[in-house]
């Protein structure tokens, strides 16, 4: 029936929605190495990060103005309206990961100087799911599949268990000796930027769901 | 509130079926646009309103069509005072070879609506009406046929507003205009909705977007999907709306 129009737009969004895995890849690899350098306690790798956050906002902005073009020289409907829509809220979503990923290398830079008061096992554990949900709520924006969106949401809960548990174990640790407690409370806030990662990608979903059914809904944060 | 209402309306060209089993429901005081590829059945539909189909032959028409509740095809319908209620503007400006004040003045004399000044009082409203008024008020006498062609399709309209329709139908009413004269003739229609019914046959889907609240996509003779614009623009319900909002065919 339809013979296939408009070949030039459908490269632009092809090209709109690269752009968009490009941002998300750039942001998971800044969330990864942001908490590398806390591990390690590696200064010059921590200011790396914090120096690329300059390059996610660039992109983020990049994308915003590809998506005006769009809008203003092609008139898009209905699903294509929907997906430039929801790569614009992707990519501010994005960008503030980024910033997030920025926030926890600025910790690190603080922390860097003495040795951990614990290890580290549940914010590297949190960072690895914020990676996961990250690429898999990509992977449903660009399959359009938005069983798969809910799921990726759904993990959601295992990054607030998670932080509710370094929480309570940092919390210990501070009635327990209050010398500690500026560190403690640093490393309360790597968790923190963590959690806020996970929650921005519920909202990633929610912005998959509305371009493939035109529904708005939303997940619990 | 229903204006207009089709049911199960089909018509037949000789053997070739131009609509199929059409139901509508055209709101009153709103501007509904029909929309769809050329040959889809949408001005055909149009043409059904004020009953312009009787005058081509061989045409058979099936369901019915209701103004007001009436149906309009019941054989004791007065056509001429139907084509009245319901006015229709043409896609190409048709001014009469006369001056703009006997061209707004035709209708209203041929009904013996108003003579001497009160018919000069209905030229003047339908000129403000159809937001001609200032561009033409020295001069009425001049040829309509000197007027720019964004001129002549608000004349026109203004001649449909002398003889006080209740629904004005548009067929592709801004193809042979400029973009400027095509927004002046939206702004108007903006203006008219609220004390007229609309219906608007149009190939150009963002003028469409831009001035109606209902929007009707047709293809091959069925009305495949009619709902509020808004919604038919950003979430059809229809995958064939979506291709054709979108410009994937037609």
């Amino acid at each position: 029936m339809a013979t296939r129009a408009r070949s030039l737009f459908e490269q632009e969004l092809r090209a709109l929605q690269e752009n968009v895995l490009r941002l998300g890849g750039v942001v998971a690899d800044a969330i990864a190495e942001a908490v590398e350098a806390l591990k390690e306690r590696d200064v010059a790798r921590a200011e790396r990060v914090i120096a690329g956050d300059e390059a996610v906002n660039r992109l983020r902005f990049d994308i915003e103005e590809q998506c005006l073009r769009l809008i203003a020289t092609q008139q898009p409907t209905a699903g294509d309206l929907r997906a430039i829509i929801a790569a614009i809220h992707i990519a501010i979503e994005l960008e503030r990961m980024g910033d997030h990923a920025a926030g926890i290398a600025v910790l690190t830079t603080r922390l860097a100087d003495k040795p951990h008061i614990k290890p580290l096992i549940d914010v590297p554990r949190m960072a690895r799911i914020d990676q996961e949900m990250i690429r898999e709520s990509l992977r449903a924006y660009v399959e359009e599949d938005p069983e798969l969106a809910t799921r990726v949401a759904e993990r959601d809960d295992e990054i607030d268990h998670l932080y509710d548990q370094i929480y309570r174990e940092l919390l210990v640790f501070m009635v327990e000796n209050p010398r500690i407690i500026t560190r403690a409370t640093w490393l309360l806030w790597v968790g923190h930027n963590l959690e806020r990662i996970a929650d921005r990608v519920t909202n990633i979903c929610e912005r998959v769901i509305f371009m493939v059914t035109g529904e708005l809904q939303e997940f619990q944060a | 509130m229903v204006k207009i209402e089709a049911d199960h309306l089909n018509v037949f060209y000789g053997g070739l079926q131009a609509l199929r089993d059409v139901t509508i429901r055209i709101q009153e005081r709103h501007i509904t646009a029909l929309i769809g590829p050329s040959g889809c059945g949408k001005s055909t539909f149009l043409r059904c309103l004020n009953r312009m189909n009787d005058t081509i032959p061989g045409v058979r028409i099936e369901g019915r069509v209701l103004l007001d509740g009436e149906d309009i095809y019941a054989p004791q319908t007065d056509v001429v005072d139907l084509r009245r209620r319901v006015g229709l503007v043409f896609q190409r400006p048709n001014p009469f070879p006369q001056s703009i004040y006997d061209n707004v003045a035709f209708g209203p004399r041929v009904l013996g609506l108003a003579q001497g000044r009160a018919l000069d009082g209905v030229v003047e409203r339908s000129l403000r009406g159809a937001a001609l008024w200032d561009e033409v008020k020295e001069d009425l006498r001049r040829p309509a046929l000197d007027l720019s062609a964004g001129q002549q399709q608000r004349l026109c309209i203004a001649r449909v507003l002398a003889v006080e329709p209740e629904v004005i139908l548009m067929d592709e009413p801004c193809s042979a205009l400029d973009p400027l004269a095509t927004l002046r003739i939206e702004d108007l229609m903006r203006e008219l909705r609220g004390t007229y019914t609309i219906v608007i046959v149009t190939h150009n889907m963002q003028q469409a977007a831009r001035v109606s609240d209902y929007t009707g996509f047709f293809w091959l003779g069925e009305l495949v999907e009619y709902d509020e614009t808004a919604r038919v623009f950003t979430r059809p319900a229809q995958r064939l709306t979506e291709d054709y909002v979108t410009g994937r065919f037609g």
